[in-house]
């Protein structure tokens, strides 16, 4: 077990970052029955096994940084502090929804939360990410965008465009790969050619580095070196995060292409469990103070699944609003 | 040796004799410059072909609009014999008319200005300070005045700030606001393109140039999906303030990857305003409204246009709303219904139908999407019969839509069918007589209004 803390994080700030891993754990759970259930439509991308990248990232943010990702989104608005049962609407496709249940699961945003989405199309966010840093630099605000990116995303063309354009104009980026080993049903053996990842992005002159995503310690400070970096330097960097998904690509995924010994043997170290771990062994936090998180956490579940089920379908005149302002 | 004033670019027809770097008695040798020359898109440098001594100067520095192919001076090449300078001015090559054969056209062109003047008087508008601009002018001009209006807007994309701009749109404009706010990319279309739109998510309002539209297909995932669908998928929380423009449609013989008209493909998707101006006067005043408008935009220009001249309001406050199309010709018999280029072609094609006696209603619909549908509708009860020309290839267009729209709103005021003059469905060819083949004619258009007169 992981017993570094450079960060300095008091019990009570740890306790809120495992609370945070427990609660996109536990939506992400009742997401995947209410999807069973048929309460949930469409595609629903499950963040399971990938906890500690999104708040060990978060463990390291100024408020004011701004945020965009792929479409397995749940978790990373919910770190940016959306409340879940305006997420679960989304999910269930109810006029209470974050995106009033035109988005779904896919697209969510909020600009007062600073999450700029929420995107389907992989690879997509990553220009757009870049310009969002563009933003803050023209602007002179000192901001950083986070961009989350798949392993998948890592062969696809514009991420390199936006590499060299954030790069070039040296734009306060942080690139966060996401590498859960599968896009979708295809191995990163089978997909990506050469070496690590984040490698790809030294080329354009873009310093990064390879962390154990499993572990939020690790993470975070990981994070926090990229963050005093682009501050100091005004120039993007790049983290690769070592992750795995439980579940599979979405709902409708069968997983057939991992094996079951695969996926227990990753189960192994759980960053919820492990997370959970350090906290009663390394920090001494009473095993009390962590079941009242754990039990506040799966009653407010209750009231978010029951809110985002009763909460009406989208009034009508809602088809046609909103295609243009 | 003659020297002739070259083509140097594929839409120049007339070249201005900036300067000569030699004079009369130089030696030279092949490479020296001679001269600076202005095309229509930038200044170059005019080369001496041979080693020899100029004989004579016959073209003075400062003149402008020489043609193509005038001989501008003689070259006395070491050991060749002085050529006779011709008496009569050099023939031209052979014309192609615009119906692809080889014949001499007899085009009388109507102009644009006129139209628009009278339109004018027509209109309650205020009386505006007016020039006589070109549409590349009125756009750089538009461009600027909204980089001053809001320190928001900025521009972007290939060759807009050092090398002035390719078709020099955007001369001047890296002088004036820096490299902060005016910025060359990489060729990098769907990169920077995917930028442009995060930063407008985030606030600002970028003007995305592409080179020409062509080039936009490169980043037309992020144009739909990420730029058009946004607000929707939002639920109203992400607005995307920004706008697509360059040239768009068939230039002058560049090919058929060179030579596409995207109206279509961009007016079919919800989320995007399309505006197709025809004219200089309406390029600053939807441009200009472009930039103003939250939503994303697509404006597409044409490089044939650019250098079309008409009067332009120099006031900072002129504005032309989106979605309103302009009734550029009062007439009673027939609506004749183009946009960007194809308005021209109307116009050429004018005089033939005012000779068969036919008086039309000509709509310049400048705004694609929306679509002023009232304008169209309130002419098409009034005259029954309907044409619509469109350079874009014919098959599942633009104007097969428009057409849809006309039968199901007037459908009882129709007297005809009504006839849409398309683009062939064919890549661009690169020949001169099939290139006109391909584009819609005067006398397509012509035959068009005589079949919905039923005129033989």
């Amino acid at each position: 077990m992981n017993k570094k803390n450079k960060n300095n994080f008091t019990n009570d700030q740890l306790l809120k970052f495992y609370e945070k891993m427990f609660l996109i754990r536990k939506f992400e759970e009742k997401a995947a029955q209410l999807y069973g259930a048929g309460k949930i439509g469409g595609f629903c991308h499950l963040y399971i096994g990938q906890e500690a990248v999104v708040i060990g990232i978060l463990s390291s943010i100024n408020s004011e940084d701004t945020v965009i990702t792929a479409y397995r989104d749940h978790g990373h608005i919910l770190a940016r502090g959306v409340d879940p049962k305006l997420v679960m609407s989304e999910l269930t496709g109810r006029r209470d929804g974050i995106s009033k249940g035109k988005g779904g699961s896919m697209h969510m945003f909020s600009k007062a939360n600073r999450f700029y989405g929420g995107h389907g199309i992989v690879g997509a966010q990553v220009p757009l990410g870049v310009g969002i840093g563009f933003a803050h630099k023209y602007r002179n605000e000192k901001k950083i965008s986070r961009v989350y990116l798949g392993d998948g995303a890592m062969s696809n063309g514009q991420v390199f465009e936006a590499f060299n354009l954030a790069s070039l104009w040296e734009l306060p980026v942080l690139f966060i790969i996401e590498n859960n080993k599968y896009g979708m049903g295809t191995s990163i053996g089978r997909s990506a050619a050469g070496g690590e990842l984040y490698e790809r992005a030294t080329v354009f002159g873009i310093k990064g580095e390879k962390v154990d995503g499993m572990n939020f310690f690790n993470v975070s400070e990981s994070a926090i070196r990229a963050r005093e970096y682009i501050e100091k330097n005004s120039k993007p960097y790049i983290i690769e995060m070592d992750t795995y998904r439980f579940r599979g690509h979405s709902m409708s995924d069968p997983g057939l292409y991992r094996t079951k010994d695969e996926v227990n043997k990753m189960k192994e170290i759980d960053p919820v469990l492990m997370m959970k771990e350090a906290l009663l062994n390394d920090y001494k936090i009473q095993e009390e103070s962590i079941k009242n998180v754990e039990s506040d956490i799966k009653k407010r579940i209750k009231d978010v699944e029951k809110f985002s089920i009763e909460s009406p379908l989208p009034d009508l005149k809602e088809l046609y609003t909103e295609v243009y302002l | 040796m003659k020297i002739l004033l070259p083509a140097l670019s594929p839409t120049m027809e007339t070249g201005n004799l900036v300067k000569w770097l030699v004079k009369e008695g130089d030696s030279v040798v092949s490479g020296d410059i001679l001269a600076e020359i202005e095309t229509d898109k930038a200044t170059m440098e005019l080369e001496s072909p041979d080693d020899g001594k100029v004989e004579k100067i016959l073209v003075k520095e400062g003149t402008e609009n020489i043609s193509v192919n005038s001989e501008i001076a003689l070259l006395r090449v070491d050991g060749e014999e002085i050529e006779e300078i011709s008496e009569k001015p050099i023939e031209k090559p052979p014309q192609v008319s615009s119906n692809g054969s080889e014949q001499p056209a007899t085009e009388v062109k109507i102009s644009m200005n006129s139209l628009l003047n009278q339109t004018k008087e027509n209109s309650d508008e205020k009386n505006w300070s007016e020039k006589e601009i070109s549409m590349r002018e009125a756009l750089n001009i538009a461009i600027e005045e909204e980089m001053e209006y809001d320190k928001d807007v900025f521009l972007l994309g290939e060759e807009v700030a050092e090398y002035d701009g390719a078709y020099k749109v955007t001369q001047g404009l890296l002088d004036k606001f820096g490299s902060k706010r005016v910025l060359d990319t990489p060729i990098s279309e769907h990169g920077f393109t995917g930028l442009a739109i995060g930063a407008a998510m985030a606030g600002l309002k970028p003007i995305c140039e592409f080179m020409t539209f062509n080039f936009s297909m490169q980043a037309i995932d992020q144009i739909v999906n990420s730029a058009a669908k946004s607000l929707y998928m939002s639920g109203g929380e992400i607005n995307v303030p920004i706008v697509f423009r360059g040239p768009n449609g068939a230039a002058a013989r560049v090919g058929a990857q060179h030579s596409q008209c995207f109206i279509s493909w961009f007016s079919h998707i919800p989320g995007l305003i399309v505006i197709a101006p025809s004219n200089a006067r309406d390029a600053k005043g939807l441009l200009k409204s472009s930039i103003r408008n939250p939503n994303p935009v697509v404006f597409l220009e044409h490089e044939l246009l650019y250098k079309e001249k008409t009067n332009v309001p120099e006031e900072k406050d002129f504005l032309i709303p989106i979605g309103k199309g302009n009734l550029i010709k009062e007439g009673k018999d027939v609506t004749i219904i183009g946009f960007s280029m194809s308005v021209q072609r109307i116009l050429n094609a004018l005089p033939s139908i005012e000779k068969l006696g036919i008086s039309p209603d000509i709509i310049d619909l400048r705004s694609i999407k929306p679509l002023d549908e009232e304008l169209i509708y309130k002419s098409v009860k009034k005259t029954n019969r309907v044409v619509i020309v469109e350079d874009g290839f014919g098959s599942t267009s633009f104007g097969s839509h428009l057409s849809y729209l006309i039968q199901s709103n007037c459908f009882d005021f129709l007297d005809s069918e009504i006839i849409k003059v398309s683009g062939k469905d064919v890549p661009m060819p690169y020949a001169e007589n099939l290139e006109k083949l391909a584009l819609p004619n005067t006398d397509e258009i012509v035959s068009a209004v005589k079949k919905v007169s039923y005129i033989n």
